[in-house]
């Protein structure tokens, strides 16, 4: 019988959470990294039971773990991420030159194909990628290298790669997004990268053809069709029929357009799920309610999916690496909030239930389906 | 032998409990205790001083005799209190945040 498990990074620790198929009991296993912050752990897609965990704090700066046996027990592995060449500047807040300095890892994405390759986005942002199992680690500098970089800015969350998309039908391709850069796409396998940002607008910047500084929270792809990109920006849900050529917006009848994660339907490419929030100064759902919306057409017509889910008082945020699904049928959804709750939903939203209630703030929510 | 305390998070991550017993060759001197003190854990490179520059990480403080030498040069002898094992060498992370 299939198994989830859902990976859970907090500000305090990583948790591991397993159900079996039926996704109604579920056994807590944690906190491993007791104390330090867990941005981002993920299992690869070709060695289910290969982990790999970002740990930080700002005392003693970034560790790498890993796991062979699904979270169980972990060894650090290599921790030293080193710019290519020298690394020059981007645009601190105030618009100054600002040195690139590596502060964390936000986000790991295992290959698709070879659990020993992981690529990671950090923080000031550029993308890394080991293939030794973390061991090392060496810089696709292509991007910084792309030439827009000293005109990078930091969002208020700092200046990071925070969103690695890895398109299953050509190794070549990937994608990845930057606060508040923009969008990024590779076709050579990374080696160069070239914005993808025609169509969005982002009021603050005075060119509205402007190439970057758009603050891209969170892009998502369904891996049967790839070139179908969703978007949840600053403000304005988006969509890309064209692999990020152009995009078009798709916010529709959402009561807010602003938010973090957005995912796509395990088994429904039109099927996708977000979480507004009220506005960029107030971190917190519409009205105290929580609600994540669903659009079965792929954008543009949304409904909100409350059952299960606090409707009055409720003023957590969902993180933009928080929310995942499983592989099942029905379509298991879930995320996390930053006061510390995991929901999900074993019927693609319909209804909910908390996983946990009681965990650190939740900074991302991974899930696997295990055979 | 030289003996070095580790806060919690580093003892935790190296895998020791209670201070740490080093041999260093030659002079006794920041640099040398934390090359030594990674030599033996390698896991702690990257935790208490940068990979690059080597430079003390800003929330990392280090403490001897009850002195604060954080901002002694890293090659600067350390007191013989510390080079002969009496005293310990304290590495210290800094209380702030939460």
């Amino acid at each position: 019988m299939s198994e989830v498990r859902v990976l859970v990074g907090t500000r305090k620790g990583a948790f591991v959470l397993t159900s079996d198929a039926k996704r109604r009991r579920w056994d807590v296993d944690g906190p491993h990294f007791a104390g330090w912050e867990i941005y981002h752990l993920k299992g690869s897609p070709a060695d289910p039971n290969r982990l790999y965990a970002s740990q930080n704090t700002s005392w003693f700066g970034q560790l790498i773990q890993r796991s062979s046996d699904g979270g169980k027990t972990w060894e650090p592995v290599g921790n030293k991420f080193v710019y290519d060449g020298v690394p020059g500047t981007h645009q601190w807040y105030d618009g100054t030159p600002h040195p690139w300095e590596f502060a964390r890892v936000w986000h790991l994405e295992p290959s698709l194909t070879d659990p020993d390759t992981v690529y990671a986005g950090v923080e000031d942002a550029a993308l890394f990628r080991s293939t030794d199992g973390g061991q090392t680690w060496q810089e696709l500098a292509g991007l910084r290298g792309h030439g827009s970089g000293p005109s990078w800015q930091p969002g208020a969350g700092g200046m990071c790669l925070h969103t690695i998309l890895l398109d299953p039908s050509d190794p070549r391709r990937n994608f990845i997004a930057i606060s508040s850069a923009g969008a990024f796409r590779s076709d050579d396998a990374g080696k160069t990268w070239r914005p993808i940002n025609r169509g969005l607008v982002s009021e603050g910047i005075p060119d509205p053809a402007a190439e970057v500084g758009h603050c891209v929270h969170r892009i998502a792809m369904h891996r049967s069709r790839p070139s179908v990109l969703f978007m949840q920006k600053h403000w304005d849900v988006m969509r890309s029929n064209d692999a990020g050529e152009s995009w078009q917006e798709v916010s529709g009848n959402l009561p807010s357009d602003f938010g973090f994660p957005i995912d796509v339907h395990a088994h429904e490419p039109d099927t996708i799920y977000v979480v507004p929030i009220k506005n960029d100064s107030e971190h917190y759902p519409p009205e105290g309610k929580l609600r994540v919306y669903r659009s079965r057409t792929g954008g543009h017509e949304w409904e909100a999916l409350t059952k299960g889910l606090p409707q009055r008082d409720c003023y957590v945020n969902v993180l933009r690496d928080a929310m995942a699904v499983d592989s099942l049928d029905p379509c298991g959804v879930y995320f996390g909030t930053t006061g510390g709750q995991v929901y999900a939903s074993a019927n693609a939203g319909d209804r909910w239930a908390p996983i946990v209630r009681d965990l650190p703030a939740v900074l991302s929510v991974e899930v696997q389906t295990l055979p | 032998m030289i003996r070095v305390v580790l806060p919690a998070h580093l003892r935790t991550l190296a895998r020791v409990d209670g201070e740490v017993a080093l041999d260093v060759e030659g002079q006794t001197t920041q640099r040398s205790l934390l090359d030594a003190l990674e030599a033996r854990y390698p896991v702690l490179r990257g935790t208490i001083r940068d990979h690059v520059t080597q430079k003390r990480r800003p929330f990392v403080r280090f403490f001897v005799c009850e002195q604060d030498l954080s901002h002694e040069p890293p090659d600067a002898p350390l007191p013989d209190a510390v080079a002969t094992g009496a005293e310990p060498f304290l590495v210290v992370g800094a209380m702030a945040g939460g």
